[in-house]
């Protein structure tokens, strides 16, 4: 869907989205990174099922939540993706239950 | 004189939109004025219950009311989905009040029983529920270690609050009735002859009979047609969760599940007047206490905190009546909107159209509160 403008081959880090690495740019968020990808949905709506993109990319719409680093419910356009990062998308309603 | 309408509601929230309503199914002509949108509007923080059990301890007649109108909301919230095209999201699977430790729930056990008492004529609605009882009607509910049981109102649920209002108004509307926003009443003057002229500003409007439901406005509001009625502000803060898998299966006091997901957790009452403001204070309580009956909960992430101001009685009972001085004025308020909505559109309207007020509402006349006055 996006695609960088510029040379991204140069100084990347690995991050690992649903467990598949993939390329990411020191300094860019992971709700990024996720637009990037053939399916760029980061969770799905936890009411209607429908599936979910980051929309505002500056922390409001709540749209781009996925699970980071285990940490589910993360608002990831607030998010800079790090080296080894695990990036999981967040289907349907989270459980607490341990 | 006629007048343009046969009924003006003073305030569209939870009780004005429900007399509303009422109204407009008997094919009056209502006018239903709605203040301004940042208005305080306890509408702003229901929490949703629609409750019975434990209501009105030490007030009998309110207790009778309160399960009337949970007794009616079936049959209410049937026939409000119909007319309005809102489904209500409304569950009458009974109501929890959890207790910690055996003391608290020998406490409530002796309550419950006083709270029936009240009311002998009445068939018990609600039980006492040890741990055991209650891990086995609920097995799913993985609840915290001071857990030592729970009252159970069988006839309590739950309902979407905005889901309501919004049905209310909209069912208002279809049926003739006609709302207007942003008219925040600030006159209510009686016409010689009969019938009053209420004012919002710049606007005008004539009416055979006027209802006050302005929440809090109520007081000022009541003053101009000889309905004094002490209202104080009540400040009520909640907090709700992102959207989880279901944990609580039905609705307790404080602690509900919606049928989307989100865990409501409440309520403050606390006594700071006309401040909206919400307190790290507030939310550790409420948090402390949700994290007691399910300690799961502490994995999820509140999404957001706010506060709405209760309007409240100095007994905390509603007040109906009628004005001696000024014939065909009306108040009504109470801090129950959701609960009594069945009330309220139903016999409570019927009874403004009769013109006088059923024996059994005698005893929620504000002259209550002039005890000290007269004696």
């Amino acid at each position: 869907m996006f695609s960088k403008l510029h040379d991204t081959t140069r100084s990347l880090l690995t991050v690992y989205v649903d467990g598949a690495p993939v390329y990411a740019e020191r300094g860019e968020t992971v709700a990024a990174l996720l637009l990037r990808q053939r399916a760029p949905a980061s969770r799905t709506n936890p009411v209607c099922g429908s599936p979910r993109a980051p929309f505002c990319m500056m922390g409001v719409c709540f749209d781009c939540l996925t699970i980071v680093d285990g940490v589910a419910s993360t608002q990831s356009c607030l998010v800079t993706v790090q080296e080894g990062m695990h990036v999981e998308r967040q289907f349907g309603r989270r459980s607490v239950a341990s | 004189m006629s007048g343009d309408y046969d009924v003006i509601v003073t305030g569209a929230g939870m009780v004005g939109a429900a007399i509303g309503y009422g109204l407009a199914r008997m094919n009056l002509r209502v006018l239903l004025l709605d203040g301004a949108d940042t208005d305080y509007r306890a509408a702003k923080a229901n929490f949703g219950l629609v409750w019975a059990h434990g209501k009105g301890f030490g007030h009998p007649a309110y207790q009778r009311l309160s399960i009337e109108a949970v007794q009616a909301w079936p049959d209410f919230a049937q026939q409000l989905e119909a007319d309005s095209g809102v489904t209500l999201a409304y569950e009458r699977n009974g109501g929890l009040h959890f207790c910690m430790g055996d003391y608290e729930l020998n406490a409530r056990a002796v309550r419950m029983n006083a709270w029936h008492g009240q009311t002998p004529e009445l068939p018990p609605t609600t039980q006492v529920l040890d741990r055991g009882e209650l891990l086995r009607r609920f097995p799913a509910l993985r609840l915290g270690r001071e857990v030592a049981g729970a009252s159970l109102g069988e006839l309590d649920g739950h309902v979407n609050p905005l889901r309501l209002l919004a049905a209310m108004q909209t069912a208002f509307v279809r049926l003739g009735g006609c709302l207007e926003g942003n008219r925040a009443v600030t006159g209510i003057n009686a016409l010689p002859g009969g019938g009053f002229e209420v004012v919002a500003g710049g606007y005008k409007a004539l009416g055979q009979r006027v209802v006050i439901a302005a929440g809090l406005g109520s007081a000022a509001l009541g003053r101009m047609v000889g309905l004094n009625v002490p209202l104080r502000p009540q400040r009520g803060q909640l907090m709700v969760t992102e959207r989880l898998t279901p944990m609580l299966p039905i609705p307790a006091s404080g602690l509900r599940q919606t049928g989307e997901g989100t865990i409501m957790i409440g309520v403050t009452q606390e006594e700071v007047g006309y401040d909206l403001a919400t307190t790290s204070d507030g939310a550790v309580r409420m948090a402390r206490r949700a994290l007691r009956i399910l300690p799961d909960l502490a994995r999820a992430k509140i999404v957001r905190q706010w506060a709405c101001l209760r309007v409240m009685t100095p007994d905390g009972n509603p007040v109906y009546a009628s004005s001696r001085t000024h014939p065909g004025a009306d108040i009504a308020t109470c801090h129950s909107g959701v609960t009594l909505a069945s009330f309220h559109a139903g016999p409570y309207a019927k009874s403004l159209v009769g013109g006088a007020l059923p024996v059994a509402l005698h005893t929620f006349h504000h002259e209550r509160f002039n005890v000290q006055q007269a004696a």
